[in-house]
């Protein structure tokens, strides 16, 4: 068995070192591909906050991804075509500016998590899956009817939005904004894990019962992280908006929802690199068996399906074994 | 006369035809152990939950310091005071002994919305966790996995984390179940402490504990009181006898 920290380590200096070596032979596609396991890696960091440690399983986390890539292809479109977003009760102008952008993401989806949160939370196992799937479809009928906004054919952005001080239609100075990004949630991610929050969370998703009776309202707890969790997802959303210059409605399809619950299940729940890990197996598989079938997911299911059978834990419970106590 | 910390009026239950609990009328007293004892299914898990709060009687009432109780829910109950265990351990599996602790040091200050330091790093959960952890005698594995426990180990955590609350009246449900003769002791002479703090309402089927720390004893047989009274009382009980000591005497 590693030890859980070397390896993450590891795979931190493949974040790091991957893409120095694409930069420096001059290998700009590597560099994309990267950024976009990053991207992923940041949903799933905000999915692992709800699943992992709030043992909320979200069929529906595609909702807050398509909000953050729904705020920057809004923003984007109004400040190209030089048209405010809205005229009334006060004008609000388009922006190519990221942190507004970012901003924006965050709230929205936040605000989207808080009300889904508190309406799914009245359920619980398969009817909080189902409940969250349904709210995912809605907002993916919604944007596909939504002819304001290029309806089933997307929004797109003709030039990457800016972040003061730095050229971002580099490959490799947006992929260090968004591994940034990615390590600042993660550190987020760890203290949250060890805080009292994180510590009552966990313990409503072992045992509510528990909670309650030392007080706690479990419900609330829940809330909270899924809010969280939805904006952290919503930020990776804004992102992957921005790496495509290009937003469409299948930012909130089902598939996403599943997508990113696989990234969180192949590196292992509740881990706090697994989200990571499951993302740049997938960006990988993705590339490598892309190019030999269209199908290529079949060997996905492949691979989910050994570690559902075989690995307790994900890949970083297969290779570490179980996560060490805290004293 | 003494007023009764926690007293119940009536209380009953109904699935459908069966009364898991009929007309039920038991109090506490400050400073004693109320035995609650029964054959199996006489409704004696029914009735802690009803206490407890975690079901909803179908009649009657639950008063808890002198306040009726009866309608508000099991986490209210328990920041006014209600300390309970589990007969089947409701603990974090995954946790540490000391985790779990620390979450009850943690409920007991009713502010679970921090962020940051790391709640083992946290002086003030830690020592109420220590403590609680040093009475009920699991200070040596407080790092250990709970799930890594022996059966008894968990029986004394439930009980540890009970103490973190620091509350006015314990409910426990079987806190002897599954020790060994030498854990069953030490719990005795723990909890014949323990009622000078907050008094104890006890379901047991360990009737060597019962006998040892009971001041009263009611005996629940299909859901109703057939007799309270002290241990000479209850021995001599011709009813009780009958339907629960029969086999013994």
């Amino acid at each position: 068995m590693v030890n859980e920290r070397l390896f993450n380590l590891l795979i931190l200096a493949i974040l790091i070192g991957v893409p120095a070596w694409a930069y420096v032979s001059d290998e700009p596609f590597i560099i994309t591909l990267m950024t976009r396991a990053v991207v992923f890696a940041l949903a799933a960091v905000g999915l692992n906050i709800a699943l992992g440690l709030g043992g909320l399983v979200s069929l529906g986390h595609a909702v807050f991804f398509g909000i953050g890539g729904y705020a920057m292809g809004i923003l984007a479109f109004h400040a190209q075509t030089f048209t405010p977003v809205t005229e009334w009760p006060f004008v609000i102008e388009g922006t190519k500016s990221m942190p507004v952008i970012w901003l924006v993401a965050v709230v929205m989806s936040s605000l989207a998590a808080l009300v889904i949160g508190m309406l799914s939370l009245r359920t619980a196992g398969v009817y909080f899956i189902m409940i969250t799937l349904a709210f995912g479809q809605m907002f993916f009928f919604f944007t596909i009817s939504w002819s304001t906004y290029g309806g089933e054919d997307g929004l797109s952005v003709y030039v990457r939005n800016g972040f003061p001080g730095l050229n971002t239609l580099d490959p490799i100075q947006y992929f260090g904004i968004c591994l940034i990004i990615l390590m600042t949630a993660l550190t987020f991610n760890l203290f949250l894990a060890k805080s009292p929050f994180g510590l009552a969370l966990n313990a409503a998703r072992q045992t509510p019962q528990r909670v309650e009776t030392v007080g706690l309202n479990s419900t609330r707890l829940k809330l909270v992280a899924f809010v969280i969790s939805g904006a952290i997802t919503g930020l990776a959303g804004a992102l992957f908006a921005d790496l495509n210059r290009f937003v469409s409605p299948t930012m909130f399809s089902w598939q996403l929802s599943g997508e990113i619950i696989i990234f969180v299940i192949i590196g292992g729940v509740g881990r706090l690199f697994g989200p990571v890990v499951g993302a740049l197996v997938f960006v990988a598989l993705e590339h490598l068996l892309g190019g030999l079938s269209d199908y290529w997911h079949i060997y996905l299911g492949f691979l989910l399906l050994g570690i559902v059978l075989f690995g307790k834990g994900g890949l970083i419970g297969m290779i570490c074994g179980r996560e060490k106590v805290d004293a | 006369m003494l007023e009764p910390i926690l007293r119940t009026h009536g209380l009953t239950k109904s699935f459908g035809a069966l009364k898991a609990t009929d007309d039920v009328s038991i109090d506490l007293l400050p400073g004693e152990i109320h035995a609650v004892i029964g054959p199996n299914g006489a409704g004696k898990s029914t009735l802690i939950a009803q206490i407890c709060g975690t079901i909803k009687p179908s009649a009657g009432r639950v008063e808890f310091l002198g306040k009726d109780v009866t309608s508000i829910s099991a986490r209210q109950r328990s920041l006014t005071g209600l300390g309970r265990t589990f007969q089947i351990s409701a603990l974090a599996m995954e946790d540490t002994v000391l985790q779990n602790t620390v979450l009850g040091a943690l409920g007991a200050t009713g502010n679970p919305w921090r962020f940051v330091r790391p709640a083992l790093k946290h002086s003030e959960l830690r020592s109420v966790a220590e403590s609680a952890l040093e009475r009920v005698g699991l200070e040596d594995v407080m790092h250990t996995r709970t799930d890594e426990l022996s059966h008894g180990q968990r029986r004394q955590l439930e009980v540890a984390v009970a103490l973190t609350l620091d509350p006015r009246a314990f409910v426990m449900d079987e806190p002897m179940a599954g020790l060994g003769s030498e854990g069953s002791i030490r719990l005795t002479g723990f909890l014949d402490e323990l009622r000078n703090e907050a008094p104890i309402l006890l379901v047991e089927h360990d009737m060597d504990a019962v006998f040892a720390l009971a001041d009263r004893i009611s005996v629940l047989v299909y859901g109703k009181v057939i007799a309270t009274g002290s241990i000479e009382e209850i021995r001599k009980n011709a009813d009780v006898q009958e339907a629960y000591l029969g086999d013994e005497s």
